[in-house]
């Protein structure tokens, strides 16, 4: 394999696991500030992109199609955390589960009622598109770049959040106490409200970012959605730097095993088997890291046990 | 001099830079109430958390009946014998009163695996459980829901389920816990009745009750037995005084 | 008799009578359905034993429901052609006897079941959830990734498998067929609730601690649990793809295995017939609200969402009150 397929490879790999971490960080963040597993998360991230394709096909704008994406996710998720999940936080991981299986269904159909089963399309703007010329004579599509920039400059606006403000004060006090941070006189409802808000912001803003590299349609959040619970299972729930590790190892782990495998299994196998099976061992390969991991070390990598 | 039947030689357990556990020693003797009492943190639970095995010590060991259990988790240490009581009721609550007795029964006589016939029909295990309830006092109340019981009753209940083990030595923590003055000088009274059938390690923080019943009390501070005697020799012993009511004169 | 007996008592007797009448008007069609819920409703009742009685969140139990339909899939698809599976070591040829491929899918879901249990009960919470999860998926995609076996399309068995002294191809014999075993499954689960093992399963469920210090490991009690779950669950899978002669890698993806959580919860999870109960509500909604509109999962998913909410204990926890304990 050569160096340049090999590095542009890794690059997507970064581009899919800072993806990953923008559905992790919401899943990790309201898991470990309101101890909440939340299966809609993946419908967040395809209401992210339902917008942003929609507010595209009316106004031509990528800027207002990412806006509406992020305003549509965040006042989903309120809508939702204001009517069905500020009941569940009493209740145990089973009813948590099923609660938000429910609303997954709802918010599917119901997307697809609305907008129908076919597929919308998001275009990258052309300002972002045509590949660019990367140092060691690696050319790479220039919006995958800008979708890994800007997964890091929101990554980096997340720990300056949660580290340097008065919110993130509140939610790293969450995490830690949850009944102390009510004693102490905190809004806990508007707090938890603005936790879950901003994870479905995070979701919707990477809907509308792959959205423009894949097809928008119903149902295009749950594999993403598993991924992720992969992701902050294997980094340790409740914590953002583990969501960012264990995303980007899972989004190289799934690119680069998809890529590599085949090729390895290409060495003693007839091409058409190797591909199918280097392909399905690569889907396999992640579940099989986060079994390994959960042996290993059951609360995960960061996580507290 | 009659062997214990529960010893600790040298125990030892750190997390980090604490040190929960110091080089404990301490023991049960056949008939006798041995009270464990100390200031709060001084290590009482993680010392009965090594004591039934759901912690294993940096270093020492566990001895019951004379056998080596330091390394047996509390399954194997319950099937020997050591029957116990949590601080917060360890009950089945959805459960009848006679149920989590029969449970009891159950485990002590070991054959769970059975799939087919129906437990409370076994009139082996009910008689046992039923038995183990009238020496609580909880008899009447066999067909009541767990979850309806008194605080008092509850500790009553979990006595009884300790009971059906047939056990060989008791280990109780903080029983008196949440119980009012007549719950409290009625399980005391009951406690002084259950000595002859198994010792008990007893960790307590209600004082009259301690100094009711033990035989012999044992002062924990810091993770350190600091003194080992009888009530009375605690009672006037200084450096005990100095742990529990500071700097104050002993008058 | 409790309420909830006289409950179920009704609802063997409506289980019975709608396939009767189905019989006697000649509407094959209902007949199928029956069977369809019959099957489906086993498989809630082997997750409701890990669910209802152990406590254990089993998100990945299409596993086995797909084990046991990949079983049925490979031994009859094998046969079909009268075409080995294995030559060496030892000869494995393919059957269409229904009592070999079921104990086959028992048996190989049990195996899996045991192994999944192994690595997953060792931890608890949302990571026992997350990783029974993953494991279903694994085998999802595997399949998908399987192409001697259809992959992604998955693969039609053609013949419906065969039942000494039955023609399984006629509805209402293989209907009878699927209620005997449901039957049979049902009592199994009503005698391990009281049983001894019953018993200290539930113990667990509420408190482990309590379980511990009568000396029984939880452990031990949740992996067989596990086990004898993953084997009916996979029973049903076999007799689903009987039923309609096709396999799948959906058999083992998560929303299969969310299905038969909901059914398992709309009925009433830990009551003995909760299972059959939601199976029915399900097919019933599919197939009445299904007519009327395209989109009417919403309406399984708000009837999903007001019984989690407002009737946790699923329909018959809200006929009959509060479970009454045995004994």
């Amino acid at each position: 394999m050569t160096f340049l397929l090999f590095a542009e490879q890794m690059l997507n790999g970064l581009q899919f696991g800072i993806m990953l971490f923008l559905m992790a960080a919401g899943l990790t963040l309201v898991f470990g500030v309101m101890g909440l597993i939340n299966l809609a998360h993946g419908s967040l991230y395809m209401i992210g992109a339902f917008a942003a394709a929609w507010v595209a096909g009316l106004t031509g704008s990528f800027v207002l199609a990412l806006m509406a994406s992020l305003a549509a996710a965040a006042a989903a998720g309120a809508l939702i955390e204001l009517t069905v999940i500020r009941r569940l936080y009493k209740r145990d991981h089973l009813d948590q589960v099923l609660a938000t299986f429910a609303l997954i269904l709802i918010l599917s159909e119901g997307t697809r009622w609305v907008f129908g089963s076919f597929p919308l399309y998001l275009d990258v703007p052309s300002y972002l598109s045509g590949p660019v010329t990367l140092p060691g004579g690696i050319q790479y599509p220039l919006y995958r770049l800008a979708i890994i920039v800007a997964g890091l400059v929101v990554a980096g606006g997340l720990f300056a959040l949660i580290a340097r403000t008065r919110i993130g004060i509140q939610i790293r006090a969450g995490e830690a106490d949850r009944e102390m941070i009510a004693a102490l006189g905190i809004d806990i409802s508007r707090l938890y409200t603005l936790v879950f808000a901003l994870g479905a912001a995070l979701a919707g803003l990477a809907g509308a970012l792959v959205g423009a590299i894949q097809s928008v349609q119903v149902g295009m959040g749950e594999p993403v959605l598993i991924l992720a619970f992969v992701v902050i299972v294997i980094g340790g729930i409740g914590s953002i730097k583990g969501a960012l590790v264990g995303a980007l190892l899972v989004g190289l782990t799934d690119t680069m095993g998809g890529v590599l495998l085949p090729r390895f299994f290409a060495l003693f196998m007839d091409p058409s088997a190797a591909t199918t099976i280097g392909a399905s061992l690569g889907s396999m390969l992640i579940y099989i890291l986060m079994a390994v991991v959960l042996i290993v070390r059951p609360s995960g990598l960061y996580g507290s046990a | 001099m009659v062997e214990p039947l529960l010893q600790t030689r040298g125990i030892s357990k750190s997390f980090g830079a604490l040190k929960a556990s110091s080089d404990v020693s301490l023991d049960l003797r056949p008939g006798e109430i041995h009270a464990l009492i100390g200031p709060n943190g001084a290590g009482k639970s993680t010392l009965i958390k090594q004591i039934a095995g759901n912690m294993k010590p940096d270093s020492g060991t566990v001895h019951f009946l004379g056998q080596d259990v330091t390394a047996l988790d509390t399954v194997a240490r319950a099937r020997l014998g050591l029957g116990r009581t949590f601080q917060i009721s360890a009950l089945a609550m959805e459960f009848t009163v006679l149920q989590n007795a029969v449970l009891g029964a159950l485990g002590a006589r070991g054959d769970v695996m059975r799939f087919f016939r129906p437990v409370m029909k076994d009139s082996a295990l009910v008689e046992r459980a039923r038995e183990a309830l009238e020496r609580v006092g909880l008899q009447d109340h066999a067909a009541t829901r767990t979850a309806e019981l008194s605080h008092g009753q509850r500790r009553q209940l979990e006595v009884a389920v300790a009971l059906t083990l047939k056990p060989r030595a008791f280990l109780m923590d903080e029983p008196m816990a949440g119980l009012g003055a007549g719950g409290s000088k009625r399980l005391t009274g009951f406690l002084d009745g259950l000595r002859a059938q198994a010792p008990i390690l007893l960790v307590e923080h209600d004082m009259d009750a301690v100094f009711a019943l033990a035989d012999r009390i044992s002062v924990l501070v810091y993770g350190q037995i600091i003194a080992t005697g009888t009530a009375a020799e605690i009672r006037t012993n200084p450096e005990v005084r100095r742990a529990y009511l500071g700097e104050e004169d002993a008058a | 008799m409790t309420r909830e007996t006289y409950i179920n008592a009704a609802l063997t007797f409506l289980l019975v009578l709608v396939p009767f009448w189905a019989w006697s008007t000649g509407q094959a069609y209902i007949l199928t359905l029956c069977t369809k819920v019959a099957i489906l409703a086993l498989a809630g009742v082997g997750l409701n034993i890990a669910l209802g009685l152990g406590g254990l969140v089993s998100f990945g139990h299409a596993a086995f429901f797909g084990i046991g339909g990949y079983a049925m899939g490979i031994l009859a698809s094998h046969a079909q052609v009268f075409d080995p599976i294995a030559e060496w070591p030892i000869l494995i040829e393919g059957t269409k006897s229904m009592p070999v491929i079921w104990l086959v899918a028992m048996v190989s879901s049990a195996l899996a079941a045991l192994l999944i249990g192994v690595l997953s009960l060792r931890t608890s919470g949302v990571y026992f959830i997350m990783i029974t999860l993953a494991f279903g998926q694994m085998l999802y995609y595997f399949t998908i990734g399987w192409p001697a076996y259809g992959g992604e399309d998955g693969l039609s068995i053609y013949v419906r498998n065969s039942f000494p002294g039955l023609n399984t191809l006629v509805p209402v014999q293989f209907l009878i067929l699927s209620y005997v075993v449901l039957g049979l499954a049902l009592w199994f689960s009503a005698r391990l609730a009281r049983s001894s093992f019953g018993l200290a399963l539930t113990a667990a469920r509420q408190n482990a601690d309590r379980v511990e210090t009568v000396g029984i490991a939880p452990f031990r009690l949740r992996l067989v649990a596990f086990v004898i779950s993953g084997a009916i669950t996979g029973l049903a899978g076999a007799m689903f793809a009987d039923l309609n002669r096709f396999i799948s890698p959906t058999m083992f993806s998560w929303h299969t295995s969310g299905e038969i959580m909901v059914f398992v919860i709309l009925g009433g999870v830990g009551r003995l017939y909760g299972p059959v109960v939601g199976a029915a509500l399900y097919i019933l909604l599919e197939h009445l609200l299904g007519g009327v509109s395209d989109y009417w999962q919403i309406f399984l998913g708000l009837l999903l969402l007001a019984v989690v909410l407002f009737a946790r204990g699923g329909l018959i926890g809200t006929l009959a009150g509060r479970e009454v304990a045995h004994g």
